[in-house]
Formats: C-alpha cells, sequence, structure tokens
C-alpha cells in the first residue's frame, strides 16, 4: 500500500513534537491508511514537500489558501478558538516600549511564515516602517529569532503569536511584546488533497468528533489543542479572499 | 438607499449636509470634529456583495464604526462615507473592483457617532468561476504622514486633522 504523506507548518512548540506522532499513529489507526507524518525545521522545506506530494497538511493560513487556490486542496477542520495573530517582540533590556520608539534601519528578524511577516509589516506600515528602510532577517524558526533578538543580533523579531505564548518563562521574561495583531479571522488549517478526496468526509468527521472519546482527547491534549472544528468550502473561500487582500503590500 | 443619520446617535457638537453619494442618492450626515484614533495591530474586514451591501463584519470593523454588528450586515457600505471624502477616490475604487482589479487608498470613514477615523484600505473582487462573486475588503492604520499627504491632495479634507 502507498503510503499518504502528511505534513505540518513547522511552527509548533517542540513541546508537541511527539504529540503529532501520536496523531498521526491516530489517524492511520482510524482511517486504515498508511500515512508518513514528515516534520521539517524550517518553512522552506516543509513547504516544497507540501506542494509537490502531500496528502494531508496542517498549515499557516496563508499556505492553505495557496493550496486551495492552487493545487485544489479541500478543507477539513481548523482548530477551536485558535487564530493565527502577530505580536512585534524586542529584547527586554531596550528603552523601546511601543512600535513608536521604532526608527528605520532596525534588524527585523522573521521566520518565512508568509502571513505573520506579511501582518508584521503591515503593522509596522503604520509608523512608516517598510521594505525600504528596515533589514529583514530570515531565520529557519522561531527558537533562532529569539537567539538572536537576546544576542542582540536582532532588534525586533516577529512571531505566531501562538509560538510565543509557548516560549519559556524564562525566556518571555528576557524579552517585551510591542503589539500584539487583533485581526480574528485566519487561522491554521487541516487540509486534504485532490487525490485523497473520496476520504474526505470520513477523515473530516473523525476530526470533528476527535474531543467526543477518551483516546482522541488524549491525542488532542498532546497537541495542545481542544478540539477541531468543522471548516467548509464557503469558510475556507472567505479566508482565501482575506489572505488574497492582505496580500497586498504597499 | 441608505438612511439619514440619526442626530440622537450623534456626540458632541456637529455639522448638517445632505449629499447625493455616488451609486446610493441623497443622505442627510450629522459629523463631528471628533476623531476616533485607529488603534495599533487591530484590522478591519469585512465582505460585501456586488452592490457594496456587507455581508460580513469582524469585530474590529464594529468597534471602529461604533454600529453593532446588526445594524451593519445589509447596509451598503457608503454608510461610513463621510462627507468630507471626495467623490473621486469612490469613483476610482468602483472602477477598479468592477474591471477585476485591486484597489488600495485612503479613506476618511465616519462613525455612528458623527466622528471619524482613518484608514488605509485594500478592496478585491472576489471571483468564482470568471465572475465578480462579491468584494473583501481590509482596512488597517494608517501613517500619519500618509494622510497628511492625502488630505493636502483634496481640498474638501484640508481642514482635517
Amino acid at each position: 500500500m502507498m503510503a499518504n504523506r502528511f505534513t505540518v507548518s513547522p511552527d509548533f512548540s517542540p513541546d508537541y513534537l511527539a504529540g503529532w506522532y501520536l496523531f498521526n499513529k491516530w489517524m492511520q489507526k482510524q482511517t486504515g491508511l498508511k500515512i508518513d507524518l514528515e516534520l521539517y525545521g524550517n518553512f522552506y522545506t516543509q513547504r516544497i514537500v507540501t506542494y509537490s506530494h502531500a496528502d494531508l497538511v496542517y498549515v499557516n493560513p496563508f499556505d492553505a489558501s495557496m493550496l486551495v487556490h492552487d493545487k485544489g486542496f479541500l478543507p477539513l477542520a481548523k482548530v477551536a478558538g485558535n487564530f493565527d495573530e502577530t505580536v512585534i517582540v524586542v529584547n527586554s533590556d531596550t528603552p523601546i516600549n511601543g512600535i513608536t520608539d521604532l526608527k528605520p534601519d532596525l534588524k527585523l528578524a522573521m521566520t518565512e511564515d508568509p502571513n505573520i511577516n506579511m501582518i508584521g509589516m503591515m503593522l509596522l506600515e503604520a509608523v512608516d516602517l517598510n521594505d525600504g528602510n528596515i533589514e529583514k532577517v530570515i531565520y529557519d524558526n522561531y527558537v533562532l529569532i529569539v537567539k538572536n533578538l537576546l544576542e542582540g543580533h536582532a532588534d525586533v523579531g516577529l512571531f505566531l503569536a501562538k509560538a510565543y505564548d509557548e516560549l519559556s518563562w524564562v525566556v518571555k521574561k528576557q524579552l517585551k511584546v510591542l503589539l500584539q495583531s487583533e485581526v480574528g479571522e485566519i487561522y491554521h488549517s487541516f487540509l486534504i488533497s485532490p487525490a485523497l478526496a473520496e476520504k474526505r468526509d470520513e477523515i473530516q468527521s473523525l476530526l470533528i468528533d476527535m474531543d467526543k472519546n477518551k483516546e482522541g482527547q488524549d491525542v488532542l491534549r498532546a497537541l495542545g489543542f481542544d478540539a477541531w472544528i468543522k471548516v467548509d468550502d464557503e469558510e475556507m473561500a472567505f479566508m482565501v479572499n482575506l489572505i488574497d487582500a492582505l496580500s497586498i503590500q504597499s | 438607499m441608505l438612511e439619514d443619520m440619526n442626530i440622537n446617535d450623534i456626540v458632541g457638537e456637529y455639522k448638517q449636509i445632505t449629499l447625493d453619494l455616488y451609486a446610493i442618492g441623497a443622505r442627510k450626515f450629522f459629523y463631528t470634529e471628533i476623531e476616533t484614533p485607529y488603534p495599533e495591530g487591530k484590522i478591519i474586514v469585512s465582505t460585501s456583495d456586488t452592490k457594496g451591501v456587507i455581508t460580513h463584519v469582524n469585530h474590529v470593523f464594529v468597534e471602529m464604526s461604533g454600529y453593532t454588528k446588526k445594524e451593519l450586515l445589509g447596509k451598503n457600505h457608503a454608510i461610513l462615507r463621510h462627507p468630507d471624502m471626495p467623490k473621486m477616490p469612490f469613483k476610482e475604487l468602483w472602477d477598479t473592483i468592477q474591471s477585476g482589479k485591486k484597489w488600495q487608498g485612503i479613506i476618511k470613514n465616519l462613525r455612528k457617532d458623527g466622528g471619524y477615523y482613518w484608514v488605509k484600505a485594500t478592496v478585491i473582487p472576489n471571483i468564482k468561476n470568471g465572475v465578480i462573486v462579491g468584494y473583501t475588503s481590509v482596512r488597517r492604520k494608517p501613517s500619519a504622514l500618509v494622510v497628511a499627504e492625502f488630505i493636502k491632495r483634496y481640498p474638501t479634507l484640508r481642514g482635517s486633522k
């Protein structure tokens, strides 16, 4: 039996790594499908795999909208109460207390998480910071952004709010949040490829009912989730349009 | 058609004017000089049908406009049109999005209480099977410099802050 490939946006805390393997095991047991979970340490590699041969994905809103729009992926579910917001962070030792204190020529640390960067730049544009007057430095993941902020190699960092929240209190004590976005409409999504479309209803039902039994609840807890909620085509079409609108910078 | 503003909703000293709005018709406005500064970090999201009738709003839209969600849904987007705003940007907006393209610009929006707030707006057509079925709009905080430049361009806005 040919294995189906499952991949996840690399923006979750290392604390949940084992959780994703547990989830994959649960999926295989429930569906009878052979599913290989492929996790990557950076967005670039994960995106190449996702776009070339993934069958099941749990991805950020930008990649979700691209996969639906360009590759015909179908939405299955999202995590209850989980929206993708962006936080702008500096080292707690700096005298900067708000984005209005930020000046041109700063070094902005970011991952390749497109919607986080998009929203982050949108928020900075309000204080006249843009691609033309700041230096962007791309790191593989949020842990490296923390490291570079703490070592003074970067002035400001952009984080997925959830990823920032999941940092240890020891780390967060050394950082300062200047601003958090408030959009409330975009979220990570679980999608299925068109090649596996005949399994859509079955997998969607399994996910939605996952919090209704002890085994499912234990796996969800290992991922830091409460429950999956159904995402239908219309709701996903709304997010695709919204990401399109948000993608337009000046 | 859009009903007149309700004088009982207005907060502070106000001016009154009746204007013929592009593609909407006449509306009586009551408006003040009170600005609600656009908060950092917040992004307004809305969708409308092809005639500009609002079909979805996020909570930031509700907060900034001063209307309830129920009051906004089913109303034309022109409910936010400030009398100081020249007609030209709206004509340009509609011409652009109706031709299937994306539009971005600065807008002075009118609140339910007669006050105003500035936004940088992006509007895109939602296209399904080659047909425009509605529009999605996001609005964010514009920089003070960009607003100042915009005010300079239009005489009707020159009294604005």
